[in-house]
């Protein structure tokens, strides 16, 4: 067991000091970069914090999905394959939600500030 | 100031000194943030009676390029040649040659206003701008598509069929498995246009971002980077495309106007009536193909092509254009 602060924390103080510090003392392009470096460090903590859940939940929809076991890497190429060759479409039971709830979980890592995920996200009833 | 800043600057100042009456030199060179594919210079050809802004759009590092690029040299061409037309174009002022030693480019003249997306969707200053904007959009994109091609210099031939085709093997090039991509490859196949309109010059990235807009309205189309010869609608589709609404979502034409706007000026400026549903077609495979062009960006990070983390933000970027298809293909009941 690694000790504390966890990862995402520390994460959190890398993304403060790009901020807070760097930033201001940055001008022109530089500037630009220092704060796009520190969405990039608020990526990698919410993959971290979100992504064993998600990635729980989207395994197991792929299995019911696709009647079969593998995993989240071989799962996804054959659901793939399978609406390439028309077997999966936009009718068959449960595909619009898989797709969905694993965009959403992407979106939740990825760009929470993006207008179609904000839309979608407080719209939803939350989980707790 | 490295030494090959020095001799870029050098070599820009002797450029300007030949190609701009009364200019001895130039001042105030600076890089503009953004441009991950070709970088932007602004700076002014000075004299004893002169003071002119300009622009250099130039070839990152000065000569890379993006493969399907029709060429700064062409870009010039066509902003001169759409001048020409009475689409609101910057004046180009000097292409660069390779015996200027700088790289590939062109200088245009500068032309005040904003091209920030996000500025021009939400500030009070635009609201006036914001309204006859689509139909404006409409009216300029029928007068590209008006331009005949026999004066347009030699651009890549690309229809509907031709870019499905061409973006399902730079899909195919990433190995990860994307199920949203693969329904929207599906949903486009079955709905590809019987009969490929008469071809004409798509403009190819006209977009909110890639206009400057003043508080009267639009001054300059910009970026003809990705020009070529193709079905028009392509453009009127990619205008609408979700991440160039800038939070603006309820607004489908670059976040500050609707749909039935931009085709009724596409109509007045002599476009002709277009179905909507066309345009739909042309937004899916517009999202398709940035959500493809943002996940290949992997290639340049991992190839230590660019390591920036600009490159990597908009490889994660890809998941914007999931949502966006999902809604346009299989929108939540």
């Amino acid at each position: 067991m690694q000790d504390e602060p966890t990862p995402a924390e520390i994460l959190e103080t890398v993304a403060q000091f790009l901020r807070e510090t760097v930033m201001p003392e940055m001008q022109g392009r530089n500037a630009f970069l220092a704060r796009v470096t520190a969405n990039a460090v608020d990526v990698v903590r919410r993959q971290i914090e979100l992504s064993p859940a998600a990635d729980a939940a989207e395994l197991a929809r792929l299995r019911a999905l696709l009647d079969s076991d593998g995993t989240l890497e071989t799962l996804n190429a054959q659901l793939c394959e399978r609406i390439e060759t028309g077997a999966i479409t936009l009718t068959t039971q449960g595909l619009k939600d898989h797709l969905w709830e694993t965009t959403l979980a992407k979106l939740a890592v990825d760009q929470p500030n993006y207008a179609a995920y904000k839309r979608v996200h407080d719209q939803t009833p939350q989980k707790t | 100031m490295s030494l090959s800043e020095h001799a870029f600057e050098d070599g820009l100042a002797a450029v300007i000194r030949r190609a701009v009456a009364g200019a001895d030199g130039i001042a105030n060179l600076r890089r503009l943030s953004g441009g991950a594919s070709q970088e932007t210079w602004a700076f002014e050809a000075v004299g004893p009676k002169l003071s002119q802004r300009l622009i250099l759009r130039r070839a990152p590092g000065g000569d890379r390029q993006h493969e399907a690029a029709a060429g700064l040299e062409t870009e010039a061409r066509l902003m001169d040649l759409a001048g020409k037309a009475g689409i609101p174009e910057p004046p180009v002022i000097y292409v660069l040659r390779p015996e200027d030693g700088i790289g590939r480019g062109f200088i245009v003249g500068f032309v005040d206003g904003e091209t920030l997306g996000r500025k021009i969707v939400r500030d009070a200053a635009f609201a006036d701008a914001r309204k006859g904007l689509a139909f404006r959009c409409g009216e300029v994109l029928a007068a590209i598509h008006a331009i005949p091609l026999d004066q347009v210099p030699p651009l890549r031939h690309a229809d509907a069929a031709t870019r499905l085709d061409e973006l399902h093997k730079r899909y195919r090039l990433s190995e990860r498995p994307r199920p949203v991509f693969a329904l929207a490859f599906e949903w486009l196949r079955q709905r590809l246009p019987k009969e490929p309109p008469a071809p004409r010059l798509v403009h190819g990235d006209f977009r909110n971002g890639n206009l400057i807009i003043g508080p009267d309205g639009l001054r300059a189309v910009l970026d003809w980077e990705i020009a070529h010869i193709g079905d028009p609608i392509e453009d009127l589709g990619w205008l609408c495309v979700g991440p160039w609404r800038f939070g603006g979502i309820d607004n489908p034409v670059g976040g500050f106007g609707t749909v039935d706007q931009l085709l009724a000026g596409y109509e007045a400026g002599g476009g002709g009536r277009i179905d909507p549903e066309q345009v739909r077609f042309w937004e899916v495979l517009g999202s398709l193909s940035w959500g493809v062009s943002c996940a290949a960006m992997i290639q340049a990070i991992r190839s230590g092509v660019d390591r920036t983390a600009e490159r990597a933000m908009i490889a994660r970027r890809a998941s914007e254009n999931e949502i966006d298809l999902l809604n346009l293909i299989a929108p939540r009941s």
